[in-house]
């Protein structure tokens, strides 16, 4: 397959055989990361920005470690430190750091469409690391890797979602990783945060964490967003726990081979139990390992790599 | 005296709809001619043969963002827009800077108008100072200014208790309250219509009923008071439905819509299109049918485009930091052409709905019809032009439209106020100095 993309803005349009190629990269790229030396020349002389309008360590770190690991140059650059709380525009901001010269931008902003918008007034490369509520590419690729590397296949699995899916551009991201692969897809949450109308993405939507967890290979755990508590979607974070929660209970309605994962970061003891986040099931920290792998293939691949890395 | 000849003469006020010879003369219709057209006739001629010959059109919802805003739009360039859309007549919001709440500023637009303007301007003032929804304009002093009616469009009135006042105040004077009905609360933080395509973009949804509970309470307050309502860009079906209803309880509210709300839904911000953007937001398919046929069974009384022009940075950013509103000028007419391709809507009835219907809500004397003595506001409609709303037709300042590139059809040949050519898109009829 030949690479033609020049961004990756989000998944919708990411056909199956693109993403399986983004994955065989990845695999090499992890490959490399196994060696004593993680380094290797493939980005030499590239130059990488990371532009975040939005606060985000690990995203941010793991795209800066995916970049110098391929021996890119990676410059941070975070909004409370620029000038766009001076009141520059997105636009001006980013035609600033791209009149340096980078070859990709990677942008986080709370606007959902703001790394399209982007595309299309800048030359550079432009990798979407979450824009609002709208995708977050990266993360639908290495929840893919992440699953295939335990469960081997995605076609037929039940992969349950719970949690604030309206809020959740990782939501919007799995829909098309996960559900373009053959996934059969249940989001759940409280009726306020799981819109009516994702129903039409072919998923099941409930409210009953239960019928959700049943029979489930994969259970995704979204982070509840404590500081949305004050526009009241739901009761209480106490209710919210009892009714939305992972607790070994639920859990214990899952396929005997199930597998919880977690976007990060997880607040114990709300939508996570302290005991399920550390279990042996749990894939939370191998889904970081695999965004660094994914990361680095995005980069390589946007930066020329035409075909699967060695 | 002007004879426009030949024209097929749609007046739904007179009921009249056939081929016919308006003369004009100081300002006025002089007389509706039928039959051969008069001969040796002194004075200019404008052929109108293959043309409607309609009542000026009344376009009661824009902004011409003067005074303030000029860098958006001024009131020279927005009667420019308005007459090259066949709009003899205009109603400006009152969102201006300095709000338009004083008899200065009525005054201010009222002059400008009169010494710049390509078409009439009425003024709509300030239902609160400030638009702060706290304390009362003085709706009297307003009114002798020169303001046709009372809007804090752009906000709701958003107290209950202030609105009923006002209301109820007001009753004894005929003024007419124009409602931006929205509920901002349950509105809060949204950008888009909250159905699939928000949902899918991640965009913050605002739910039909932000705008219908609005109405709702509009309306048993108008009901309460006796007041004059007039329900504006209504957009969701049940908003439509419950104009109906108070139509039927015989209350005095009438309501508008603009072009987009039957032509365009939310799957027009695919890709995040900030030129879609607006307040109410382009709703669904369901809404958008509900909208026409509200227009189809007579319950919406006025097509008004909510002309709101924003230079382009504004809307060249992230779509949730946009600015919200469109022009809409040029394109309000071909697009409400394009009703009549249902065939359940008449060229009277378009006629009504961009003239008579806006006249009769604002009380506008001498507007909105072409019987004997009337205004000699005229727009003469090529409704077979066809044409492209490319950037370079844009007469506006500003050119934040979601029609950009559209092919339309229908198109004034000829706009005339108070008897002078202010637009002419044809040989024979040039514009007066």
């Amino acid at each position: 397959m030949e690479w033609r993309r020049r961004h990756v803005l989000g998944l919708s349009d990411f056909h199956p055989e693109e993403m399986e190629f983004v994955i065989d990269t990845a695999r090499s790229m992890e490959e490399v990361v196994s060696r004593d030396i993680k380094k290797v020349p493939a980005l030499r002389g590239k130059t990488v920005v990371n532009l975040f309008f939005e606060a985000s360590t690990r995203t941010r770190t793991s795209f800066e470690m995916a970049g110098k690991r391929l021996s890119a140059d990676v410059v941070n650059f975070s909004a409370a430190s620029s000038s766009v709380t001076k009141g520059e525009t997105l636009l001006d901001t980013a035609r600033n750091i791209e009149a340096m010269k980078p070859n990709i931008l990677v942008v986080r902003h709370s606007a959902s469409g703001a790394a399209l918008f982007l595309s299309r007034h800048v030359s550079c490369s432009i990798i979407n690391a979450g824009d609002g509520s709208n995708e977050h590419p990266s993360q639908g690729l290495l929840d893919l890797y992440t699953i295939l590397k335990v469960k081997g296949k995605i076609a037929g699995l039940k992969v349950a979602i719970v949690g604030d899916i309206l809020h959740s551009r990782v939501v919007r991201s799995d829909l098309h990783s996960l559900g373009r692969m053959g996934a059969k897809l249940w989001l759940c949450g409280p009726a306020t945060l799981v819109p009516r109308e994702m129903e039409r993405t072919g998923a099941v939507v409930t409210s009953d964490i239960r019928e959700a967890v049943r029979g489930a290979d994969v259970i995704i755990m979204l982070r509840i967003q404590l500081e949305r508590q004050k526009t009241s979607y739901f009761p209480s974070l106490r209710e919210y726990s009892r009714k939305f929660g992972l607790n070994r209970e639920v859990f214990s309605l899952a396929k005997e081979d199930a597998v919880i994962m977690h976007p990060g970061p997880i607040n114990r003891g709300v939508e996570l139990s302290d005991e399920l986040a550390d279990c042996d099931r749990s894939l939370v920290l191998r889904q970081v390992e695999s965004g660094v792998a994914v990361r680095m293939a995005l980069l390589y691949l946007l930066a020329g790599g035409s075909h699967a890395a060695h | 005296m002007l004879l426009i000849r030949g024209g097929r003469l749609i007046d739904p006020v007179s009921r009249r709809d056939e081929i016919g010879h308006l003369v004009l003369e100081d300002g006025k219709v002089r007389e509706v001619l039928t039959g051969d057209a008069p001969g040796g006739f002194q004075g200019k001629v404008i052929p109108a043969e293959g043309k409607w010959v309609v009542p000026g059109l009344i376009d009661m919802h824009v902004h011409l963002r003067d005074p303030g805003f000029e860098w958006k739009e001024d009131i020279l360039t927005g009667t420019r827009a308005a007459a090259a859309g066949g709009f003899t007549s205009v109603a400006c919001m009152a969102n201006t800077h300095p709000v338009n709440d004083s008899p200065e500023v009525t005054r201010y637009i009222v002059e400008k108008a009169r010494r710049e303007g390509n078409a009439n301007v009425f003024p709509v003032a300030a239902v609160t100072l400030g638009l702060e929804g706290k304390e009362m304009a003085d709706f009297s002093e307003l009114a002798e200014a020169g303001a046709v009616a009372f809007s804090d469009d752009g906000k709701p009135v958003e107290n209950p208790l202030l609105l009923r006042r006002a209301m109820e105040y007001m009753r004894p004077f005929g003024y007419r309250i124009l409602s931006h009905a929205e509920d901002p609360v349950l509105a809060g933080g949204g950008a888009a219509h909250e159905g699939w395509t928000a949902r899918k973009l991640g965009i913050p949804g605002i739910p039909s009923a932000a705008e219908e509970v609005a109405i709702a309470r509009d309306i048993l307050i108008a009901r309460q008071t006796g007041g004059k309502l007039h329900i504006q860009h209504i957009s969701t079906r049940m908003g439509v439905d419950l104009l109906r209803m108070a139509r039927r309880a015989g209350l005095d509210v009438t309501g508008e819509t603009a072009p987009q709300y039957f032509t365009l839904t939310d799957a027009a911000l695919e890709g995040y299109d900030t030129n879609a953007k607006m307040n109410p937001p382009l709703r669904g398919e369901d809404d958008r049918m509900a909208v026409l046929a509200g227009i189809q069974d007579g319950t919406i009384d006025a097509i008004a485009c909510d002309h709101a022009p924003h230079e382009a940075y504004v809307k060249r950013c992230e779509f949730a930091a946009a600015a919200n509103g469109i022009i809409g000028l040029q394109t309000s007419l071909p697009l409400s052409l394009a009703l009549l391709a249902g065939g359940n809507i008449s060229p009277s009835r378009i006629v009504e709905l961009l003239s008579a219907g806006p006249a009769r809500i604002l009380g506008l004397r001498g507007k909105g019809t072409l019987a004997a003595g009337a205004d000699a506001d005229v727009t003469v409609i090529d409704p077979d032009a066809e044409w492209e709303f490319l950037p370079a037709e844009v007469v506006s300042k500003s050119g934040n439209s979601p029609f950009l590139g559209w092919k339309l059809r229908g198109r004034a040949s000829a706009v005339l106020c108070g008897g002078r050519v202010r637009h002419s898109a044809m040989a024979g009829a040039a514009a007066d100095a």
